[in-house]
């Protein structure tokens, strides 16, 4: 087994499609095998050359924190690699939450690449799965999270770190769906000149700025690019894979992928399976105008409702407190607060007491 | 007199520990072990009068006559070279590193259990501040098919053995949450987080509840376990109430109707650590509880 795919196609950038994974929070990790297999082929039909499935918090992700998985990921893993013909099947995870034990079974069963991901101020704590990744003769993929978080030159240094790891592809993500056009474009241009490994830019729609923010990664040199079908995934959604491969024909980009059939299993085979189509409503811009993890948005909705507390107050007490990606507990920490503060109010607000 | 100690390591763990052992009556701290003559560590043991060895842990060995009992505080990787030589020296070993050769204690919970091992492992931060809120809800209703438990640290607090070694944190702690905590089925996240001030330790714990529990039982039990753990670990607080949500979940232990959640805060006591590294204090304060329970099962006094 070589992680080298099977027809090599000459692009301009790589695409990474995260339907099966970033996609999975927008549907509660509810996806079954038949899911799996529909989207795997419609995206190797399409040409997509890397397709990552997994919990969307990474392997081992199933768990009360962010959510049980319907279906054991494993089992959908299995699925994906026999299903691909061309695509390489990728699998996240998050040390912290998943083990480097998931990433020898995934490698079992036929995933190629792995893509280690870490809030963007940690990279130190993944050299063990980096390490074990390419060992096992896989692609890794160092991806760092928040990255609105950490500075160009701050990120600079957490890369390095990666790379000295030995990570083959430096990512970094807007987990937040919080940076502008120049947030990226400063990034990008400083990784770029100072690794020797490519770069890329996992990007979400909190602010609209997704597809924007990913053409102009690509103009300042990133070659990987990452989406989504229809966009799914955590907060207002990633960047929609069809969107992005049409305004790469635009702009002359080569993407190697058919914008025409991406079209199709989005319409087709993705939008039926979501529960609500991916708009920017106020929680999602919230989201990205806190600077908050996308992956809450759910979990906070949730907690809201049970505990009769305003999200958007949840949201932006997330923000303030500088939560990170896997803090899903502290939703419920912040919405008891809330609501201990609410009946502290009715307590006290002399209208009430009047009454 | 006491029982006669070193402490072998002397990073912000032994340092701490350090500090906290010379108030005890029971555990006659006699010397800090480390490897760097220049640590700071060392520095503080003898501006306190307490004899300070950069030779390591065979300096120790050297000296065995001269000691009852160690707390490592080194890296797993230094105990698991260094473990089988104790108890030949007939040195009692309290173990501070995830390398998990002796049997696990969790304070709060098997305290007296191995009271005569050679040798016993103190899990890990996390473990020590879940462990017993598992426990405590195991001790309320017939079983808890699943738990899980989810430790924030603040970045400056984790220190390079922790980042090495990450998959060994999760799962010794897992581990603890089963063959102490009294779970079916288990599992361990840690997050850092890198927020300036620094946050407190956080741990939260979530444990599945079956068909027919008392949940005003549960509830009691959390609230007393957190008064049994601040008795050694002042800062040791449920910073909520602990609350039941209604699910049904699918957990790996099966489908429970409820769920209990335990949000834990732990600030340290600032002996020789700031106050927001809670998750360094409680393994210090642990390994006091369990060295002076074993001082006092061998008849010392104050």
């Amino acid at each position: 087994m070589t992680a080298t795919p099977s027809i090599a196609v000459s692009t301009d950038y790589r695409l990474i499609d995260s339907t099966l994974r970033d996609g999975s929070h927008a549907i509660s990790h509810q996806y079954y095998a038949d899911d799996v297999i529909k989207i795997v082929a419609g995206l190797d039909r399409a040409g997509v050359q890397v397709i990552e499935i997994a919990h969307g918090d990474g392997l081992g992700g199933s768990s009360f924190n962010y959510g049980f998985s319907a279906i054991d990921e494993k089992e959908l893993i299995a699925k994906a690699c026999d299903t691909a013909v061309n695509a390489q099947i990728a699998c996240l995870m998050i040390p912290g939450i998943g083990l480097a034990d998931d990433l020898r079974e995934v490698r079992e069963l036929g995933v190629s690449v792995a893509r280690i991901a870490v809030h963007c101020t940690e990279a130190d704590i993944t050299e063990q799965h980096i390490k074990v990744a390419k060992e096992l003769g896989m692609e890794a993929i160092g991806f760092l999270m928040m990255s609105h978080m950490n500075s160009p030159e701050g990120l600079v240094e957490q890369a390095k770190l990666l790379q000295s790891y030995g990570a083959d592809t430096i990512y970094i993500a807007d987990s937040a769906g919080a940076m502008t056009t120049e947030d990226v474009r400063r990034r990008v241009n400083a990784l770029v000149g100072a690794l020797e490994v490519p770069v890329g830019v996992h990007a979400h729609n909190n602010l609209a700025m997704a597809v924007s923010n990913s053409i102009a990664a690509f103009e300042e040199g990133a070659k990987n690019l990452d989406g989504t079908s229809a966009g799914l995934g955590a907060g207002a959604g990633n960047c929609p894979t069809e969107i992005l491969a049409a305004v790469s024909d635009k702009y002359g980009i080569a993407t190697g992928v058919d914008p025409l059939v991406l079209m199709d299993v989005a319409e087709e085979i993705v939008r039926p399976l979501m529960p609500r189509q991916q708009v920017i409503d106020r929680a999602g811009l919230l989201l990205g105008y806190a600077g908050v993890y996308g992956s809450f948005l759910l979990h906070a909705e949730r907690a809201a409702e049970r505990y009769n507390v305003p999200i958007a107050d949840i949201l932006l007490e997330l923000g303030r407190r500088e939560v990170v990606g896997g803090q899903e507990d502290m939703i419920i920490d912040v919405a008891l607060e809330l609501a201990a503060q609410h009946a502290q109010s009715e307590l006290t607000d002399p209208d009430i007491e009047s009454r | 007199m006491g029982l006669r100690c070193a402490i072998i390591g002397s990073g912000n763990i032994g340092t701490d520990l350090m500090v906290k052992m010379l108030r005890s009556e029971v555990l006659d701290l006699r010397a800090l072990v480390g490897i760097d003559p220049d640590s700071d560590g060392l520095a503080r043991a003898r501006s306190m009068g307490v004899e300070a060895s950069h030779e390591g842990p065979d300096w120790v060995l050297d000296n065995a006559g001269e000691f009852d009992m160690i707390f490592d505080a080194t890296s797993a990787y230094v105990h698991v070279r260094y473990y089988k030589k104790y108890a030949e020296a007939g040195i009692t070993a309290i173990d501070l590193t995830p390398a998990a050769r002796g049997p696990k204690v969790i304070a709060a919970v098997n305290l007296t259990e191995h009271l005569d091992a050679p040798n016993i492992n103190l899990v890990t931060c996390g473990g020590q501040a879940t462990t017993p809120m598992v426990h405590a809800v195991r001790r309320a209703v017939d079983s808890v098919p699943y738990a899980e438990m989810v430790s924030t640290v603040a970045s400056k607090s984790a220190g390079p053995g922790t980042r090495q070694n990450i998959d060994e944190f999760t799962k010794t702690t897992s581990t603890a949450l089963r063959e102490i905590g009294g779970a079916e089925t288990s599992k361990a996240i840690i997050i850092l987080n890198p927020a300036e001030p620094p946050i407190m330790m956080r741990n939260t714990v979530f444990a599945g509840l079956p068909e027919g529990s008392d949940h005003e039982a549960v509830l009691e039990s959390i609230w007393s376990m957190e008064k049994e753990v601040a008795a050694y670990v002042p800062g040791y607080r449920l910073k909520n109430p602990p609350v039941i949500e209604e699910g049904p979940y699918s957990t790996p232990g099966g489908v429970v109707p409820h769920r209990a959640v335990v949000l834990l805060e732990v600030e340290g006591a600032g002996d020789y650590l700031p106050p927001f590294a809670g998750n360094l204090d409680i393994m210090t304060a642990a390994a006091m509880r369990v060295g002076e329970a074993i001082a006092e099962h061998r008849g010392v006094t104050a």
